[in-house]
């Protein structure tokens, strides 16, 4: 399978850990210290209108107090003179200027900005300089004599110790953040790399796996949960893994020691036919003997690899549906002449549909046909049952032979195995793989393969899958 | 009978086999049966040689130097050439034998075989490369020295004398007496008689013909049925024989 994935820098757990770990520090500290800022600017800007506020109503008693226009002007600078920062500009109806702090130059209209509140209160903000101001523009009414208009009062605050202290607060936050940013980002590392600790355990034990060494396991105990299951499925694997192990050089040892008595027969047969001049008749006895011999050697070897192949699930090709009834009915006449030279009987009961590779099904029951007939003491009868349930089919042989002790049963299946050692002659049938091969097929074909032994009745049962 | 030449002329087999031992004893037991070979050891020379046209039939290794087996079936093929091709193989992969069939082959083995194997293999094929697979419509009755088997009526009687025998023994003789002369494996009569192609039970086939022999061949004489150690059997007037 090949990916086309953008290939990002291959950064380690750790990095990618730490790395989203400072992010994630950093966009808290950063929302935070804004926050923080944007509160503390609202909060000047209250403090401001609460201030310009508290002077509007000092103005407005000045000016619905005094009776004269002399009057107003001398209260206010009396009033508003000593107040740094806060200067007033107040404006007659005819135009003339009434009162004007100094030094403070009114700002032309077009310079102000309006500041507006959640309550419809609205404040003008402008900047001359790198002074800012804030302002509140109001009209009120003197009572003076002779009587006169409105006056139009412009109260402004100088802001610029607020903004300062803002800025201060802002380069704080920033310092802070990139502090914070760095510091998580190593706390981040340490934790990353700490919590990895269970990781680098299972590498090395993965790195200490060999074919020699496959008993290593991943220690499902000391690691996270969240690892546990990694863990668990790795020792499946290495169980698995070892099993397979174990069974292939088993296989090998076993196909070495199953040649090596053939060989060693053919080879001990020919050199004493060599060394000394024989009858034709003696050298044919003898060639026709290897080739007996040798036939038996190749069928072992084409043995083995169906048996090998078949364990891997790699020679299924030709599945069709076919009545097992048919196959069972094609063997016995296969058999019959066998049988019947043994005074046996051949039957076969019921009827059952599987699907399957026909010449490997064939092969498989023709074992089992081949073993009931191989035990079965003469007279007696061997029955083939086929029989359809819900779960799939079986095809059982059944035959009168010795009982076979209960632990001895499983093991029939086995490669090689033979009941009895002294038996362990080869001019039976091939090497001892035909029940084993008889299971790999029937493990192939997604069935299962058993044996009881009871009542005198030794019962050799395959299962398929309904079809 | 049909199992000889037509004319007298030998069947000309071609093998193409690079492994020197397998080719020359192939060739020697070849020539002794009574065919005429040729034997190349590269798939170059192979092919030079079939494409001559003179071959009834090529036993062609797959695993070759220069040209492969497939390659050299291919060109065989594409010029035209169909005689019958029987090819060997060391690999019993299903791919290979498909791939073998597909490309034009006639039959496979697949080593090590017995080379009573190939040499039924090899008159099966020469047989049916002459047509000749239709016997029962122009000889409904087979005969060897006393022996008759009558295809039609599904009897056997030697010496005028009826044998009853059952419908597979019956099989078993029309194949040895159709192939009279000729040295069957016991693979070759499990596949042809009982449809059994797998490495079966050998002593099922001896079993077999050791109850057709007490049928047909006990009581008289010469015995027909003969035991062929370490090859098969054959049936065959002893002084047709040899």
């Amino acid at each position: 399978m090949r990916w086309a994935l953008p290939t990002l820098p291959a950064l380690s757990l750790t990095q990618r850990l730490a790395v989203f770990f400072t992010l994630v520090a950093s966009a808290v500290v950063l929302g935070l210290g804004l926050l923080f800022v944007v509160a503390a600017d609202r909060h000047f800007l209250d403090l401001d209108r609460q201030a310009l506020e508290d002077k509007q109503g000092l103005i407005e008693a000045i000016v619905h107090g005094a009776n004269a226009s002399e009057d107003i002007r001398w209260r206010l600078s009396e009033a508003l003179g000593h107040h740094h920062g806060l200067h007033a500009v107040v404006t007659g109806d005819q135009g003339g200027t009434l009162y004007a702090s100094t030094p403070f130059t009114p700002p032309p209209d077009s310079a102000l900005r309006p500041v507006d509140f959640g309550d419809g209160k609205r404040l003008w903000a402008w900047s001359q300089g790198d002074v800012d101001f804030l302002a509140l523009r109001f009209q009120t009414q003197p009572r003076t004599t002779p009587p006169q208009g409105p006056l139009r009062v412009l109260l402004a605050l100088d802001t610029q110790h607020h903004r300062h202290f803002l800025q201060g607060l802002q380069r704080s936050v920033a310092l802070y953040a990139v502090v914070a940013m760095l510091v998580s980002g190593l706390l981040g590392w340490l934790a990353a790399h700490q919590g990895m600790k269970p990781l680098r355990t299972m590498k090395a034990r993965a790195a200490a796996v060999t074919a020699h060494r496959l008993e290593a396991r991943m220690p499902v105990e000391a690691v996270p949960a969240e690892m546990a299951d990694l863990a668990r499925e790795l020792n499946g694997m290495l169980a698995r893994l070892q099993g397979d192990f174990q069974r292939l050089s088993e296989f090998s040892s076993d196909l070495a020691h199953e040649l090596r008595t053939p060989i060693s027969n053919l080879l001990t047969q020919t050199q004493v036919t060599l060394s000394h001049k024989r009858s034709p008749d003696d050298y044919r006895h003898a060639l026709a003997s290897n080739s007996e011999e040798l036939q038996r050697l190749a069928r072992t070897v084409s043995d083995m690899l169906l048996l090998a192949k078949t364990e891997h699930g790699l020679a299924l090709p030709n599945l069709d549906t076919m009545d097992l009834a048919d196959e069972a009915d094609a063997l016995l006449a296969f058999y019959e002449a066998l049988a019947a030279d043994r005074q046996l009987s051949l039957h076969r009961q019921g009827q059952g549909r599987i699907r399957g590779d026909r010449l490997m099904v064939r092969r498989a029951l023709s074992n089992l046909l081949s073993n009931a007939i191989r035990h079965a003491p003469a007279g007696s009868q061997v029955v083939v049952h086929v029989s359809e349930h819900s779960a799939g089919t079986e095809v059982a042989v059944d035959n009168a032979g010795p009982p076979i002790a209960p632990e001895v049963l499983p093991r029939l299946f086995d490669r090689f195995y033979r009941a009895d050692p002294a038996r362990a002659h080869p001019g039976t049938d091939g090497a001892g793989l035909g029940l084993a091969i008889t299971r790999a097929t029937v493990l192939a074909h997604g069935g299962s393969v058993g044996a009881t032994s009871a009542q005198g009745r030794n019962r050799f049962w395959l299962r398929f899958p309904a079809p | 009978m049909h199992t000889r030449h037509p004319n007298s002329l030998p069947m000309k087999i071609l093998i193409i086999e690079d492994e020197p031992k397998t080719g020359a004893y192939l060739r020697q037991g070849l020539t002794e049966a009574g065919f005429v070979t040729d034997l190349a050891q590269t798939g170059t020379d192979g092919l030079h040689l079939a494409l001559q046209g003179e071959h009834d039939l090529v036993v062609l290794d797959v695993m070759l130097p220069g040209l492969n087996g497939w390659q050299v079936l291919q060109a065989l093929r594409g010029q035209g050439l169909h005689m019958p091709v029987l090819f060997l193989t060391a690999r019993d992969e299903v791919q290979d034998r498909v791939k073998g069939l597909e490309l034009g082959a006639d039959d496979y083995l697949v080593k090590p075989f017995s080379f009573a194997e190939l040499l039924a293999r090899v008159r099966t094929l020469l047989r049916r490369g002459r047509g000749a697979g239709s016997a029962s419509a122009d000889t409904p009755t087979l005969r060897v020295a006393d022996l008759e088997l009558d295809l039609l009526r599904r009897r056997v009687s030697r010496a005028g004398k009826r044998i009853d025998l059952t419908a597979k023994e019956f099989g078993l003789l029309e194949l040895l007496m159709r192939r009279h002369g000729e040295v069957l494996p016991r693979t070759l009569i499990a596949s042809q008689v009982w449809d059994m192609n797998f490495d079966s039970d050998t002593n099922v086939i001896d079993v077999a013909v050791r109850r057709l022999r007490a049928k047909v061949d006990e009581g008289f004489e010469p015995r027909l049925i003969q035991t062929v150690r370490g090859m098969g059997y054959v049936l065959e007037a002893p002084e047709a024989g040899c």
